[in-house]
């Protein structure tokens, strides 16, 4: 595997020299440094020009601003400049392999940044008359078409902005429904291996969390769930996919058992790029599901966000679902249901989670991604994600441990732990050591139910070539891990920044610039 | 397919590897009466970049922009001239494709830019912390309902009747499953605000009181009498503020005493974008930083003693206290919050003061030219760029019979209050920057004839 040396670099050759002198600026050739706008830029400085305001007698009621503010202002030179050089200091998918797992950091086309741009999406305000924004609710009614067709679920809440926002959508669907049937009921069953939202959504709305474990195969344990449910359940979240990488076998079982005991069923669609197209949450007795768009449809992360958490519901929890969203009438037309015609058409719903109509921006975008693909593309989709997965998994699983090894074929992410290593060495080391071997590391310490965890997500949007030098460069660096190299205890190396101090930064929070002698004061 | 780089024979070599027949061998954990056999039928299947780009070309132009219109609606959400290197930046590979800065040797070009981003939202609003954004102004709003509740352990929460009614609504639909109550009231088409319901409502066991700044009639009133009733109850005050170019020109809810301030940013470098997404902004005094929902970026050095920036304050968040964490929030609004400080950057305390001053006395203007129709009437003694109107009339199918003639001419109340016809002939109009005083004559012409 270390033979694939596509940059012509060989390890013999070694690091940078060290001896090389200190350069007067801090600068390295392209390794450029950048300070504060509050160190370069002055109140003075404006990089827009605007039209002089008329005189008028202000009406501002007495409470004119007259102290500054202390924004600084840069040229607009000087500010292309300055978050140019900022994003040099990034890691991101157009750079390179990004396999971080849970996260799906799949390449984001840009038609899909086009077409969110054009005027008639971009420049439309969410309260204008609905007859001035038929293409804008036909774009929230096509998508949320598709979405209830990849999932054969029953209806679509659009609004949640997040994966996050989506999980909270669809527990207070469920809370609703119970509370409809005078059956209020406590807990929410959640896997130990679940993403720390899901026990969070849940406390949130009011409910216990009680963790379920997991086999050693790394599925929920059915035997333990079915045992646990009762009249105080008011159901479960599940991420399938699982967050070890595995399709949870049983979720039809899991199902039948959580209805048959009154409860309903949530599952965390974190992972759905691995089953779009091959296998519909639907037909698993799901009753909500949030579908990250910014995952599965490739949506830009953004450097953590915006994101975009649709839910599609089963019949059973549509009724509660939230307002607003768009229907669809017979000559074509598109109308919003609000608060205004909720009693009539929507009696049930829980409520507004959110002002305006949900993510526009991603809905034109995930909508572009889904056409492009269709059905057939979207099923080579998790096909291919899948198929990457299971290389990197059986190509390195005799270098790292593989949990779950024995569990069959993974879906869209390959586990591994830090079983192995030299005495002090973690998978932190490794993570640091793929940063100078110019990566992105993986998922790290997630899920907790794995000692050491590297969570690896290669998505279907790397080559084979991606993939074995990856697979090499992993290979090396967790070598260096078993044998104890101390030069990876301090990697990286070569990134901008070495290893960041996070306990001061924790201890002692500087959350805003100070001018200096202001900052020497508050010490 | 263009997005998909394996070839069929590689796909047959990774196969062989992994030691599988076919790629359905890779599924067989999926129960049999769950596979589907072949793409869902009904679905079209791919399409070409152009055919894609032909049919959203085909439903833009289905809207009315507010580009090619007078537009003079606000209501929560602002049009604003954004500089064209805000899109070029935000669209750099290395913003727009990266993810949450976990991983900070590798991200301290998103971890400086949210520290840059959490300065300019403090001192905007006058506070001495913000975090790294939420996910837009109506969820940030509630979030400092429940954060209050932490601080105070109080469930009380009195909303100033000047508040969004999404906001409001988002608010009630919360306060069903945390427990708090929510003391609420319709506005009323007057130019005073319910200031004193207020005052008078805050006793011991107020959690916090919730004032919007403008409010929603376009209103401006000083809250420190406000703040120092609420303080000497153990009360904290939330100032929520969603059009932030108006700090430009009126004082900063901190500088009154606001405990938390919140805002929505999407006036500065966002775009209207139909009402998503946004920016939440959300800022509050140093004592209380423990208690805030969301990413905190914070300054530290490196193992060589350069400064650098990490996520810090995390065992507040989920990924770490999961059920016991201050709100299930993961992924906020990085991007936005990336336009929003490129915008703020290029206009600096000079621009954001001109650009206030600007759309402060165009609004001025404009209010006068159209109270002067036969009917009309201001409601405000005091607004920045947005006012409201008081018609002769519904104002819902005034609206309507605006945009017949293709002008948008406002957010009529009747939109905001459906079943409130106190507030039915209500209109509020917004005017900034991009209003040109050619728009103004043809709203004030076109309104003047439908009032006719």
């Amino acid at each position: 595997m270390n033979s694939i040396k596509q940059s012509g670099w060989k390890p013999e050759m070694g690091g940078v020299g060290e001896s090389v002198p200190a350069t007067y600026t801090g600068n390295k050739a392209l390794m450029l440094e950048e300070a504060l706008i509050f160190e370069i830029g002055t109140t003075e400085t404006t990089g827009v020009d605007l039209a002089d305001a008329p005189q008028v007698a202000t009406r501002l009621g007495n409470l004119e601003r007259h102290s500054d503010i202390g924004l600084p202002g840069l040229s607009e030179p000087e500010t292309v400049r300055h978050y140019t050089r900022l994003s040099r200091q990034n890691y991101a998918i157009d750079l390179g392999f990004f396999p971080l797992g849970s996260c799906t950091m799949k390449h984001n086309p840009r038609l899909n940044e086009k077409v969110a741009r054009m005027a008639g999406f971009a420049d439309v305000h969410p309260l204008q008359p609905v007859e001035t924004v038929q293409g804008a609710l036909a774009v929230i009614n096509e998508l949320a078409v598709w979405l209830i067709q990849l999932t054969g679920m029953y209806g679509v809440a659009m609004t949640p902005k997040a994966g996050a926002h989506g999980e909270l959508c669809g527990i207070l669907c469920i809370k609703a429904a119970l509370e409809a049937r005078g059956d209020p009921r406590s807990v929410i069953l959640v896997p130990e291996s679940a993403h720390g939202t899901n026990p969070a959504t849940a406390a949130f709305a009011g409910f216990l969390v009680e963790n379920i474990p997991a086999t050693s195969e790394g599925r929920v344990d059915l035997a333990v769930l079915k045992a646990r449910l009762g009249p105080d359940v008011a159901g479960v979240m599940i991420t399938n996919p699982n967050t070890c990488g595995l399709f949870e076998r049983d979720m039809r079982a899991i199902s039948d058992a959580v209805h048959a005991a009154g409860g309903y069923v949530y599952c965390d669609g974190a992972n759905f790029n691995a089953i779009v197209g091959r296998v519909r949450p639907g037909d698993l007795g799901i009753d909500a599901m949030h579908i990250n768009l910014h995952k599965t449809f490739s949506t830009p992360h953004g450097g953590g966000g915006p994101g975009s958490g649709p839910v599609v519901l089963s019949q059973a929890l549509s009724p509660y679902g939230p307002l607003p969203f768009t229907e669809r009438h017979a000559d074509g037309n598109y109308t919003l249901v609000e608060e205004e015609t909720a009693g009539e058409r929507h009696p049930r719903s829980f409520g507004r989670m959110t002002a305006f109509h949900g993510q526009m921006g991603m809905f034109t975008r995930a909508l572009a991604y889904i056409m492009s693909h269709g059905a057939n593309g979207l099923r080579q989709v998790a096909e291919d994600a899948v198929l990457n997965a299971n290389y990197i998994l059986r190509s390195l699983e005799d270098v790292l441990e593989a949990p779950f090894a024995h569990s069959g074929p993974c879906m869209h992410e390959a586990l591994f732990n830090d079983n192995g290593l030299a005495e002090g060495f973690s998978t932190l080391d490794i993570a640091k050591g793929l940063i100078d071997e110019g990566y992105h590391p993986m998922t790290v310490y997630f899920p907790l139910v794995v000692h050491g965890a590297m969570l690896i997500e290669p998505t279907e949007t790397e080559s084979k070539a991606t993939l074995d030098q990856f697979i090499g460069a992993l290979g090396r660096v967790a070598e260096r891990a078993k044998a104890g190299d101390p030069s990876l205890k301090s990697a990286p190396h070569h990134a901008p920044r070495r290893r960041l101090d996070e306990t001061q930064a924790a201890r002692k929070p500087v959350l805003v610039w100070r001018e200096p002698e202001q900052a020497v004061a508050a010490e | 397919m263009r997005y998909l780089p394996l070839t069929p024979s590689d796909r047959q070599a990774m196969l062989a590897v992994i030691g599988a027949k076919s790629i359905d061998d890779l599924f067989c954990d999926v129960p049999a009466e769950a596979r589907l056999d072949g793409p869902i039928l009904g679905l079209p299947n791919h399409a070409s970049e152009m055919a894609v780009e032909r049919h959203f070309s085909e439903l833009a132009r289905q809207n009315m922009t507010s580009s090619h219109h007078p537009f003079f609606l606000g209501a929560g959400a602002y049009k604003h001239h954004v500089p064209a290197s805000v899109d070029h930046i935000i669209q750099r590979g290395e913003f727009l494709t990266a993810y949450t800065p976990y991983q900070p040797e590798i991200a301290q070009g998103t971890l400086q830019m949210l520290f840059e981003f959490q300065t300019q939202v403090a001192r905007l609003f006058g506070c001495d912390v913000a975090n790294a954004s939420m996910y837009d102004g109506s969820t940030a709003c509630w979030e400092a309902i429940g954060m209050a509740g932490r601080i105070t352990k109080r469930t009380k929460a009195l909303l100033s009747s000047g508040l969004h009614p999404h906001y409001v609504s988002v608010a009630k639909t919360m306060a069903q499953y945390t427990g708090d109550t929510l003391h609420t009231a319709l506005p009323e088409l007057s130019a005073q605000t319910d200031s004193a319901r207020l005052l008078a409502a805050i006793d011991g066991e107020t959690s916090c009181v919730v004032v919007q700044y403008p409010d929603i009639l376009g209103r401006i009133e000083d809250l420190s009498a406000i703040a120092a009733k609420a303080h000497a109850h153990g009360a904290l005050l939330i100032a929520v503020v969603t059009e932030p170019v108006a700090l430009g020109a009126i004082k900063a809810p901190g500088e009154m005493g606001a405990d938390i301030v919140v805002g929505e940013g999407q006036s500065l470098g966002v775009g209207l974008q139909f009402g998503g997404p946004y920016v939440g902004l959300f800022a509050c005094k140093e004592k209380f930083v423990r208690q805030m929902p969301g990413r905190l970026c914070g300054e530290t050095v490196d193992a060589e003693g350069k400064r650098g920036f990490v996520l810090t304050l995390s065992t507040r968040e989920q990924h770490i206290r999961r059920e016991k964490a201050m709100s299930n929030i993961c992924t906020n609004s990085g991007l936005c919050a990336l336009a929003f400080s490129v915008h703020l950057t290029l206009l600096g305390e000079k621009g954001l003061r001109g650009l206030a001053q600007l759309n402060h006395a165009l609004a001025v203007q404009a209010a006068d030219r159209l109270s002067k129709i036969p009917g009309v009437a201001l409601v405000n003694d005091s607004f920045f760029n947005e006012f409201t109107l008081k018609l002769p009339k519904e104002a819902r199918p005034v609206v309507r019979a605006l945009a017949d003639r293709k002008i948008l001419g406002g957010v009529s109340l009747g939109r905001l209050y459906p079943n409130a016809d106190a507030l039915s002939n209500g209109l509020l109009v917004a005017v900034t920057e991009t209003a040109t005083s050619a728009d103004v004559e043809t709203f004030a012409a076109a309104l003047q004839q439908i009032l006719a």
